[in-house]
This record gives structure tokens, sequence and C-alpha cells, in this order.
């Protein structure tokens, strides 16, 4: 350090505020862009973390005096502001609490096959060899089964629930993060810096969390990004066709079934949820967009 | 271009090999299939005869070989249920979904692709920053609730097409738009992108400096060179409206595959669930081999290098 010359710390030290200076400047604009996306999702996030308190009645409790009653009636002293299903049961409560199903599922799923993915695509890039072509052969394979169609006949083999849904979702989507990861990684194995650490007796646990990693970290972030949305949307697939979270247990999806089959007599039943459905959907697809231009403007 | 060829072939082939292994394995993800086929009140006995009936008391490596080797076949068993040939099944209610997949293909196509050349020929203006929100908007619709909107709209409110089951074409209209929607927003994007990239190339100002119309420039010009990828996608969007036509055709009570696998989830009849998931498969591989090829077609600089780009 001491044999570096003043000018060279000067030139480096500007190099890196200027770096600095432009990175804050690009946060800066993607959150001016992305805040009523975030907004959107903190509040989803907030109304399904808080459900029980703030739901106005139990999502669960009938009252068949109540039936299919339309939005802002009252029945026996309960008021429906979204109105009622065909048990009773206030469908603002059981909208409130559907998003924790979505969310949950969505989550859960995006992680795992997130980590999993990205470690095999990650491990098929360094390591290349028979593990590459073996990794990436399978991945090859998954992709060509329709998703919705391989969700629904693991689904249909292990049984509905909120646990088999998330597994079920995760088996089926880790291929994405595992092509995108091995893309990448083989893009930075020859890179200086991973050279150096391997020169320097790098393992390659080491080299892959530290080095490989951070660098396709922003690539992953938009892939799982639009994958959530569409996690939301398996999830509210397979509950509408019967095979995801199971009643009484309120979810989009399952609403949206009973409202089907009330779309001549009471439209608020299919309208609400499908409509926190699409927000949350289109939310995630629009933040999607904007982290991959936040990321990689060259991509668009 | 036929070493090409049957390059993409022999993969094809691999592909289709590990899709059906992905599948037998699968089904006993749960250790027996048998207990997927019968109802839950079945009896010891019951299972004992089921499960030898079916094969299932083999070992697992006889099971797998027979079970290619019926692949290899085209025979997809038996449905337990029905007592008949899943084969043919399948075959009865494939032209419905062929149906649907078809009419969505052809919403998908006429809205997505003019969309698409308007979104790139308006570049960074307030028009295309409208309509790519409108893309954005159809591509997050959940296809079973637009189903819903529309027949609460166009049958129920207007009473203008009937809300559901399979007619004449009018019956066609409402499941075909609904499914349809999704796919226009991947047909938009390609046509944009194609377009855009057209639009950058020297022919295009060349042509500009001589002073040809937009009109002219769009149709004669840029339509044959920008609707190579565009047709590219279109094999590969098939598979994808197939698969979502499982949904669609619920919410319609459309009596296609989509309609057959649900039954058949129903009443435990596994081998027919089977079916339908491996012929989904097989149609997507095949449409990506045909996808490589038309590509390949049309744009003579691919078979060249004997590898895409």
């Amino acid at each position: 350090m001491t044999a570096m010359t003043h000018s060279h710390d000067d030139d480096a030290l500007a190099e890196l505020r200027a770096l600095k200076l432009a990175t804050r400047a690009r946060r800066a604009k993607f959150l001016r862009r992305a805040w009523p996306l975030l907004l959107i999702l903190g509040v989803l996030v907030a109304v399904a973390i808080l459900a029980p308190w703030i739901a106005p009645h139990d999502p669960l409790r009938q009252n068949l005096m109540g039936r299919l009653k339309p939005p802002g009636t009252e029945a026996r002293g309960v008021l429906y502001l979204l109105g009622s299903d065909e048990l009773g049961r206030d469908l603002l409560s059981r909208v409130i609490f559907g998003a924790r199903v979505s969310l949950l599922v969505a989550f859960g799923s995006v992680i795992i096959s997130g980590v999993v993915g990205t470690a095999l695509g990650m491990y098929a890039g360094y390591a290349r060899g028979w593990a590459e072509r073996i990794i990436m052969r399978v991945t090859d394979v998954f992709l060509s089964i329709p998703a919705i169609l391989l969700a629904i006949i693991a689904v249909a083999v292990l049984g509905p629930g909120l646990m088999n849904v998330v597994l079920v979702l995760a088996l089926t989507r880790w291929p994405r993060y595992a092509r995108v990861a091995y893309a990448q990684t083989l893009a930075l194995s020859n890179a200086p810096y991973v050279r150096l650490s391997r020169f320097m007796g790098g393992g390659m646990p080491h080299i892959l969390i530290r080095h490989v990693l951070p660098n396709i970290m922003g690539a992953l972030i938009v892939i799982a990004t639009l994958e959530f949305g569409l996690m939301v949307l398996f999830e509210a697939s397979l509950s509408f066709l019967g095979l995801g979270v199971q009643p009484p247990t309120p979810s989009w999806g399952a609403t949206l079934a009973t409202g089907r089959d009330y779309v001549a007599t009471a439209w608020w039943i299919a309208v609400f949820p499908g409509l926190c459905l699409f927000l949350l959907v289109l939310a995630m697809n629009l933040l999607g967009d904007l982290l991959r231009d936040h990321f990689d403007p060259r991509l668009r | 271009m036929t070493r090409y060829l049957l390059r993409k072939l022999g993969e094809a082939l691999v592909v289709m090999f590990g899709v059906s292994t992905l599948i037998f394995f699968i089904q006993r993800l749960t250790g027996d299939p048998t207990f997927l086929l019968l109802p839950e009140t079945a009896t010891p006995a019951d299972i004992e005869a089921m499960r030898h009936a079916l094969g299932f008391d083999r070992p697992l490596v006889v099971q797998y070989l027979s079970f290619l080797w019926d692949l290899a076949h085209f025979d997809l068993g038996r449905s337990v249920i029905q007592n008949l040939p899943v084969v043919d099944m399948i075959g009865a209610r494939l032209p419905y979904t062929l149906m649907l997949a078809g009419g969505a293909l052809l919403v998908a196509c006429v809205v997505g692709v003019p969309l698409g050349v308007l979104m790139a020929l308006r570049h960074g203006t307030p028009v295309a920053t409208f309509l790519s929100g409108l893309v954005v908007a159809a591509q997050s619709l959940p296809t079973f609730w637009s189903g819903i909107i529309l027949i609460m709209v166009f049958a129920v409110g207007l009473g203008w097409l009937p809300p559901s089951s399979a007619g004449g074409f009018s019956h066609l209209v409402l499941p075909s738009v609904a499914l349809g929607l999704l796919s226009m927003a991947t047909f938009a994007r390609v046509a944009r992108t194609a377009v855009l990239d057209e639009l950058s190339k020297e022919y295009v100002r060349t042509a500009r400096a001589r002073g040809v119309g937009r009109a002219r420039l769009v149709f004669r010009h840029l339509a044959r060179n920008a609707s190579i990828p565009v047709i590219t996608v279109a094999a590969l969007e098939i598979s994808n409206l197939l698969a979502g036509a499982v949904v669609v055709e619920t919410v319609f009570a459309w009596p296609g595959l989509g309609q057959l696998t649900m039954q058949s989830i129903v009443s435990r009849d596994f081998m027919v669930v089977q079916g339908v998931v491996l012929l989904g498969a097989f149609v997507t591989v095949g449409l990506n081999v045909l996808a490589d090829i038309l590509y390949s077609l049309v744009d003579p600089r691919i078979t060249l290098t004997t590898g895409r780009r």
C-alpha cells in the first residue's frame, strides 16, 4: 500500500467514489419507479401477517341465514363488506386469510427451488464434466413437461395440502434457477478474481459462495421475482382445481372455484379474490421487469 | 442439414426417455401406486388382487422396463375405471382440446402480433408504454378468473354467448379468449423485439431514405424478416396452450383433455392422468424440435453452423 504513489491512490479513490455514486443513483432510480409496487406488496404481506387482527370476522364461521349476501349488506348483525359466500361466511375475512396461503406457498416454493436450483446450477457450471452433463440433461427433462401438468400429477400422487403443494412446486421449478445459475457461473468461471482465488487455494464451496454467488445474485433475484408471481398463479390453479389447500382453509383459488358455481347469482365471490390474485401477480411481474432494468439495463 | 436434424431428433429421444422415467418414478413417490387406483374403502384382498392384476408385485426394474416397452409401442395402458385403452380415451377428447388451443392460438396471434408491431413502431412514446402495461396485465391474469369474468359479462350479463360446454362455434369463443389472452403477451413481446431488431438494420434506413411509406415498409419488408421469431414462438406456445387448457376447460366445462384429467383424478383413474401428462410432455418435446427445424429452414445461417445461434 505504502509503495503506491499519491496520484494512484487518488485516482483509485475517485473511481471508487464515482462507482458508489452511480450505484446510489441507480438504486434511487429503481426506488423511484418501484415504490408503488413495493407498497402494494408490503400491504399484502402486512395483511397476511396481521390477518387474525384485521379480519372483521372469523373466516370459518358459517351463517346460514346470511348466505350469498351481496357486498355491503347486513344479516343478523353481521356486516358483509364484500358480501358472503354460499355458507354465509364473510368474504372479506376469507380474502384476507387467503393472502396467507398464496404468499406462504409462493415464498416457500421459491426459496426451496431457488436454493436447490442455484446450488445445482452453480455446481454444474463450475465442476463441468459428468456433473454438468447429467444435471443439465435433467433440467431439460423437467422443463419439457408443461409445469402445470407436472404439478398436477405430482399432487395427485402425494395428495393435496399446503406442504405438498409447496414441495411439488419446488420440485417443478428448480430447473429454471439451475439454468440461469449454470449459464452465469460458466461465464464467470474464468474471471480473473475466480482464477486468483483458485490459485491461492480456494476450494469450490468458497469460490462459489464468496465469488460467484454475489455476482449472479442479480439475475437470480429477477428470476425469483417473476417465479414468485407464477407460483402464486400455480397455487391458485391447483386450489381452483381442488388439488391445493383443502377446505375449509380459505384460499383465493378455492374461493374462485366456488365463485364459478355461483357466477349467475353471486358475482362478488369470484370477483374479489380474483382481483387480489391479479394485483399480486401483476405487481410481481412489473417488479421483475424493473429489477431486470436495475441489475442489467442491457437485457431490455 | 440431415446431420443437424438427426442430432436434434436424437436429443429429443433422450429427453423423451428422461420424461418417461421421471413420470414412472413420480408415480412411485408414495411407494405403491396401487393405492392411487383404489377407493379408500378397498379391502386388503382387493389391494392384493389389483396389485397382481396390474403387475405392481413384480420387481421395480421389470415394471420399469415393461412400462418403457409399452410406451415404445404407443401403449399408455388401460383405464382401471372405464376398462378402456387410455389411448382411445385420450383420442376421444383430444379434438376438443385441439379446437380450444387452436382458437386460443388464433386469438393470441391476431391480437398479440399487431400489438407488438405497434409497440415497436411507437417505441419510446406514451402509446408504447401504455400498451406494454396492457401486455403485462394480460400476462398476469389468472385464466380461471378471466374466464369467470368473461362468463359473467358476455354470457350471464349480456347473454351474447353460451356460458359453458361444447357446441357450435359460439361455444368456442369465450374459452379461446380466456386462454388466448395469456399467450397474447408472449406474441406481443416477441413481435415487438423482432420488429425493433429489424428497424435498427441498414436496409430499413435505406428504404426510408428512398421514401418508402410506413405501411409498405411494415408489410413488405419488416413482416418477412420479423416473422421468423414469431413463427418459432408459435410452435413453442402451443404446448403452453395445451397445458393451460386443463384449467380453462374446468372453468367452461369443456369436454377436452383437461376435463378428462380432472375427472380421472377424482375417480382415481391414475393411468389416464399419466397418459395425458406423457402426451403433453411428448408434444412439447416434438414442438421444440419443430421450432428448431422451422428456425433452420427460414434462416439458412443456422444450418451452416449446425447449431442454434
